[in-house]
């Protein structure tokens, strides 16, 4: 039985809870025409409806993550289960298969060990199933039946859902941040693992990067578990080569569409430049991998650069920098139409030309803007995966040489991640002490970004 | 049909409009206005709100290209000019002819840098002791120097609202214009600050054309020599102040002063 038959019984429930509410606010109605009710009819049907299904939904919550484990208590109380040899995993693969067959998702088990099992899931799962509903129904109708017995003409049934909407709205809100307080939660676990074995001086400063995946978790040589090349990688090409492509043309498209773009042109154009945002990341990593990357060795070769590689720092970094563009420009189109006509007006009254205006009035004022979308863009840029996993070397150099192999922290976290060492493996942890890092980077830069787009907000209003 | 009194006929014009029509799209919002500005005087352009007179204002500096849909046609002379002649460079109309706006707007700079704006981008001063007596002497013309003389440095928007719209004459002044187009240039202000102002354009005149659009008659009254009443987009009269408060000739100019409608 899933929880999802447990819900509908809810929500038929929930119908008729609504049904009877409603009826019985009529009849309120119908009694006593001059009667001036607190509530409209449909209040009081979604007030018992609400009180039929909210308790439900929290129940089926619980139990969905509390019957499993009953039902695997009560298999492994039965003989059949004492019987079982073998080793822990062993025995898990028996159980697993019992439980399969017996929930019809298999046709049949593959040890023989596994067969006496079945009947026992099929029992146990019979009989907690049954539990499940009764206490359903129970829960749905004792809940029902006392918020129809509350109904009155003068009962404030409006204002109660008018409650619970916000009660539900609020927990909406809540799951995004509760999620992020889990993946920090989890990642710092992984990282404090990881700096059990590599201490957080080599990890943080040592300039070599090179995980020996082969080597036994108790004989890590930290020296090679420097994250420095990895960030230097990371900063060169999300932070730096990016940042070159796209703070030039993507402060130029926004001072061209809200100054100077007639505005028929500008409801054309901005939406262009916003669809690039929307290109999957993976679609610049072909394009920066196949085109651009053998375009610029090609290139620096015929200059007669002797190390040009085709997994160069530049490619993956300008077609970042071509991605971001839209985060600018949008951040700074937004900045430089916040700063008042009055501003511009003043400045033009004084003879100044557009482009002084927008040199020496607009381009300071709205400054603050500019600045927080550039940082929204760095954290976006550093936190890019697809592009660099595509165009970005695998091996960790520490250079300033845009056209040799350079990698970042990004490309490592998925590399280690997708490698075949057990989960234990410090090679393995490393990846998470690598994200708790660009977590942090990233946040912070979320943060202060923020922060100042609000102060700016504050001062013109 | 314009009146204009007969007394002011053999008056130099600064600025010399003739059949002025402004279109916004299809709207009319001026309507063949022809006048004539006095280099020594203050003119004064009152009406109801919406009768155009704030945009017939911008006319003068050419503020109205800045709008797409805004369309001036007709003729309009500064010193014999034509301001939209292929000779005009509106950069260098809008050095001669300031503006002071109805909200201050001063720069989000120090008070220094709002002054010094107009003087650099136009290249009036070569050294920075050129710059500084320019600063000086447009603050003391427009009575802010001593309120303002320790605190150059400060942000402009930092000054109190009275104080922000004399900074914003000082930088109008600063370029050393020939007109200053002011459009409602106490409406945001207290009376303090208001009388401050009045006092202000009172020393300003004869040594700049003034025109200032202003909503309040006593203030026309008590500033200008010069008053235009518009009505609807047309220039109902003009002549000099005292005639056209005390003795107006047309019947609709008597009912605004008196208060019957506006």
């Amino acid at each position: 039985m899933s929880p999802i038959t447990l819900i509908l019984i809810a929500l038929g429930l929930g119908l008729l809870g609504w049904l009877a509410g409603r009826a019985k606010a009529w009849s309120f109605q119908s009694s006593d025409p001059a009667l001036r009710p607190a509530s409209r009819p449909i209040y009081h049907a979604w007030y018992v409806a609400m009180w039929v299904v909210l308790p439900v939904l929290a129940f089926v919550a619980a139990w969905s993550i509390i019957a499993p484990n009953l039902v695997m208590q009560s298999v492994l109380a039965t003989p059949e289960a004492q019987g079982l040899t073998g080793l822990g995993f062993e025995r898990d693969a028996f159980l697993g298969e019992a439980r399969a067959v017996a929930l019809e998702q298999s046709p049949g088990v593959f040890n023989d060990e596994a067969e006496p099992l079945v009947a026992p899931f099929r029992e146990a799962f019979g009989y907690y199933n049954t539990i499940g509903i009764i206490v359903t129904v129970l829960i749905a109708i004792v809940g029902g039946a006392l918020a129809f017995l509350r109904l009155a003409p003068q009962f404030g049934a409006r204002t109660r859902v008018e409650r619970t909407v916000l009660m539900i709205l609020l927990l909406a809100s809540l799951v995004a941040i509760l999620t992020t307080l889990g993946i920090f939660v989890s990642l710092v676990f992984e990282t404090v693992r990881f700096f059990s074995f590599v201490s957080p001086i080599d990890f943080l400063f040592g300039l070599k990067w090179g995980p020996d995946t082969l080597a036994a978790p108790d004989a890590v040589d930290p020296s090679r578990y420097g994250a420095v090349p990895l960030f230097w990688g990371t900063i060169f090409i999300g932070a730096i080569i990016a940042m070159v492509v796209a703070i030039p043309l993507g402060l130029m498209s926004a001072i061209y569409l809200t100054q100077y773009a007639d505005p028929r042109v500008r409801t054309w154009i901005k939406p262009l430049l916003e669809l690039l945002a929307g290109v999957p990341t993976v679609v610049y990593g072909y394009f920066a991998a196949l085109t651009l990357a053998p375009m610029i060795r090609n290139a620096a070769v015929a200059l007669g650069a002797t190390n040009a590689s085709t997994e160069s720092a530049l490619a993956a970094g300008i077609v970042m920098g071509v991605m971001i563009i839209p985060f600018v420009s949008s951040m700074a189109d937004d900045s430089m139409a916040a700063v008042p006509g009055a501003m511009r007006d003043g400045s033009l009254a004084m003879g100044a030309t557009k482009s002084e205006t927008i040199q020496r009035v607009l381009f300071p004022a709205a400054l603050p803007g500019i600045v927080a979308g550039v940082m929204l863009a760095v954290s976006r840029a550093i936190g890019e995966t697809m592009i660099v996993v595509m165009a970005a070397s695998q091996s960790a150099n520490l250079t300033a040489n845009p056209l040799e192999p350079i990698s970042t922290v990004t490309m490592q976290i998925v590399n280690l991640l997708t490698g075949e060492q057990s989960t234990d493996h410090p090679a393995t942890l490393s990846a998470y002490a690598l994200g708790f890092v660009l977590f942090m980077v990233t946040l912070a830069l979320n943060f202060i970004a923020l922060r100042v787009v609000k102060r700016f907000r504050e001062a013109y209003e | 049909m314009t009146v204009i009194h007969p007394n002011m006929a053999d008056e130099g014009a600064k600025i010399r409009a003739r059949d002025v029509c402004v279109f916004y799209g299809e709207k009319k919002a001026i309507d063949n206005v022809s006048l004539d500005i006095s280099p020594d005087y203050v003119t004064a352009f009152i009406g109801p709100s919406g009768c155009g007179k704030s945009t017939f204002l911008r006319c003068f500096n050419r503020m109205n290209d800045t709008i797409g849909a805004a369309k001036v046609t007709g003729l309009i002379e500064l010193d014999g000019e034509d301001i939209h002649g292929n000779g005009m460079d509106v950069v260098q109309l809008r050095a001669r002819v300031g503006m002071v706006f109805q909200k201050p707007n001063p720069f989000p700079k120090s008070i220094y840098e709002n002054i010094a704006y107009g003087p650099k981008i136009h290249g009036l001063a070569e050294k920075k002791a050129d710059l500084d007596v320019i600063v000086e002497r447009s603050l003391t013309r427009a009575g802010l120097w001593d309120e303002v003389k320790d605190r150059l440095d400060d942000s402009g928007t930092a000054l109190s609202g009275g104080q922000q719209q004399r900074l914003c004459i000082a930088r109008a002044i600063a370029v050393d214009p020939e007109v200053i187009l002011m459009d409602e240039p106490a409406s945001a202000l207290d009376p303090i600050a208001t009388a401050k102002i009045e006092e202000l354009i009172d020393e300003l005149s004869g040594r700049y054309a003034i025109v200032i659009v202003t909503h309040s008659m006593q203030q026309a009254a008590r500033v200008s020599q010069r008053t235009a009443f518009f009505h609807l987009g047309k220039m109902v009269e003009y002549g000099p102040t005292s005639e056209i408060f005390t003795n107006p000739i047309e019947e609709r100019t008597k009912d605004y002063i008196t208060g019957r409608y506006g």
